[in-house]
């Protein structure tokens, strides 16, 4: 780890004109993808800007019926909360699949969404990374890939987006509020995070010198048909190879919306509405879901060692449809797939 | 003293003045801003129960008590701290008395070579704190930020269990 500065920020207009100041500041929230990058010198910030103590720690109800999420509740608080709990399981378990207990206390909203890939090559300053180097070449294309993209990638870099809870708040449609010198706005969060095309330093479309202040979800919650269903390598404490989180909402046994999100298959999280219009209106069953499979991964291609990635995500597809269908979530501690 | 000559000329930040209060007793301290809360802990403040295990967060053996909550101390600044109260193993005990948990890792031989120990006493004192895990699986599941080398996981369950009866 480089030497650095530290301030705190005392309000998000001093935040974000600290971070305008100093193009090689960085904002530090739970620091836990943060520091562990900078052990490896992959972030080598001058300043350290710290938000912990800026008053982004909420979770409330708008008049319209949304859920306005500061950026700095912590991911733990968050899945625990009582209107996520009951309107918006999906997110609760997601953030639950994730990281661990500690880990979950320390980790910030905002900081989740803006959490980098865990691509071993990007981690590893001794091997080229267009990601970490723009330009220096992708290491993982003829290297070791077996967590890496299968949908969406580019000749410059198959990293994916390792979040849980990012996959849940796609499928949810939330809305990512940020703050800049400009003022404030508000993102789609499909519009967040960018596939890596030739920019694969750039990971989401948050410019740098403006701040996320709150996480947006609509009052649409699919709190009886949904699921996140994450598979891994062992049972807690990992990041997926594929998550999928589904809300259905159904009318008898016709589906009447649909949401599908996947997780650690792309860039960002994988969500394709022409696969959620082709389930509306069909009737919930085994071959509506195997199609619905088929066409999200109309366009998925293997690299060396992860082509089973992508079986693993049709069938994990069916079995998430078919979970949220039946009403029978997965258990985030009971690990049986049902 | 050459090296000294030029580390000297390397302009370093200055030092942060912080107050922390671990184990009960507020400390005024002068840290560099990067300097880990586990790092502080151990090499400048000589309490070396917290273990540092992985220095990345991916093994628990560091955890502590910060305002209560559980948490990796290798991946929190210590300036990060500042006006918190911290608890790490050596402040679980009141006066001398070994508390529920540390008895029950005990009386279930929970554990072998000792270096997760004190991260997982601490982690569980967080969890019981929580109040989220009711089942043998949820234990399980809430507790697997703390790796056990030496495998001692059923007896660590068995533990908190015990001493979740207790509290
Ligand atoms: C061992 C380990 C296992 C993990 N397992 C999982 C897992 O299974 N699933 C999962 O989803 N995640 C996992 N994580 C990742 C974890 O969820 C993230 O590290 C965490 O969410 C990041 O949040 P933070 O507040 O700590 O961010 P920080 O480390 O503080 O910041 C991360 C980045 O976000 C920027 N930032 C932070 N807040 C803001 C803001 N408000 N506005 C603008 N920029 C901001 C920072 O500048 C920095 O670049 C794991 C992490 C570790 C170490
Ligand atoms: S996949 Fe992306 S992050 Fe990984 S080595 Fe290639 S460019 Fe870097
Ligand atoms: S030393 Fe902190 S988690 Fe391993
Ligand atoms: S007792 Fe040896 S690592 Fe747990």
């Amino acid at each position: 780890m480089i030497n650095f500065d530290y301030a705190r920020a005392t309000d998000v207009a001093d935040a974000v004109r600290r971070i305008a100041a100093d193009p090689k500041a960085k904002f530090i929230a739970g620091g836990t993808n943060l520091i562990d990058l900078m052990k490896g010198d992959v972030e080598r910030p001058s300043r350290l800007i710290d938000i912990t103590r800026l008053p982004l720690k909420t979770v409330e109800e708008t008049t319209e019926g949304r859920i306005r999420i500061g950026a700095l509740v912590p991911n733990s608080d968050l899945a625990y909360h009582p209107l996520i709990e009951q309107r918006y399981p999906m997110l609760a378990s997601a953030i639950l699949a994730g990281a661990s207990a500690q880990l979950r206390n320390m980790a910030s909203t905002g900081g989740n969404l803006l959490q980098r890939t865990r691509c071993c090559y990007f981690y590893d300053i001794a091997t080229p990374c267009n990601k970490r180097e723009p330009g220096s070449g992708c290491s993982a294309i003829a290297g070791i890939n077996r967590m890496h993209a299968i949908l969406g990638a580019s000749e410059a870099c198959i990293a994916t987006h390792p979040s849980d809870m990012n996959v849940a708040l796609a499928a949810l449609e939330a809305k990512v509020l940020v703050s800049g010198p400009a003022g404030e706005r508000a993102i789609a969060f499909s519009d967040f995070h960018r596939l890596p095309g030739d920019t694969p330093d750039r990971d989401t479309n948050l410019e740098p010198n403006e701040i996320v202040t709150a996480v947006e979800l609509p009052p649409r919650g699919f709190a009886t048909n949904y699921t996140y269903l994450k598979i891994r390598d062992r049972l807690s404490y990992a990041f997926a190879l594929v998550s999928i989180a589904v809300g259905l909402e159904l009318e008898g046994s016709t589906i009447s919306e649909a949401r599908l999100a996947l997780g650690s298959v792309a860039h960002k999280p994988w969500r394709d509405k022409a696969v959620e219009s082709a389930l509306r209106g069909q009737v919930a069953d085994q071959d509506t879901f195997a199609l619905a499979a088929d066409l999200m991964l109309r366009d998925a291609r293997a690299h060396e060692h992860n082509a089973f990635k992508i079986e693993l995500a049709r069938r994990g597809i069916v079995r998430a449809l078919t979970q949220a269908a039946r009403g029978t979530p997965q258990s985030q501690s009971d690990k049986r797939v049902a | 003293m050459a090296r000294e000559t030029a580390r000297s000329t390397i302009p370093t930040p200055g030092r942060i003045p912080v107050t922390i209060t671990i184990n009960g007793a507020p400390a005024q301290l002068r840290i560099a801003p990067w300097t880990t809360l586990l790092d502080l802990l151990r090499d400048h403040l000589d309490l070396t129960g917290t273990k540092k295990g992985c220095d990345h967060g991916q093994c628990g053996a560091c955890t502590v008590l910060v305002d209560g909550r559980r948490i990796n101390s290798c991946l929190t600044l210590a300036v990060m701290t500042d006006g918190a109260t911290v608890t790490t193993i050596e402040g679980i005990a009141a006066d001398g008395t070994l508390q529920a948990l540390q008895q029950a890792f005990i009386d279930h031989d929970a554990f072998q070579c000792g270096y997760c120990t004190p991260g997982q006493i601490c982690s569980a004192a967080g969890l019981i704190a929580e109040g989220k895990a009711k089942s043998v699986d949820e234990i399980r599941e809430l507790m697997s930020g703390n790796i056990c080398r030496c495998g001692a996981y059923p007896n660590i369950v068995a533990a908190i269990q015990q001493a979740m009866g207790r509290s």
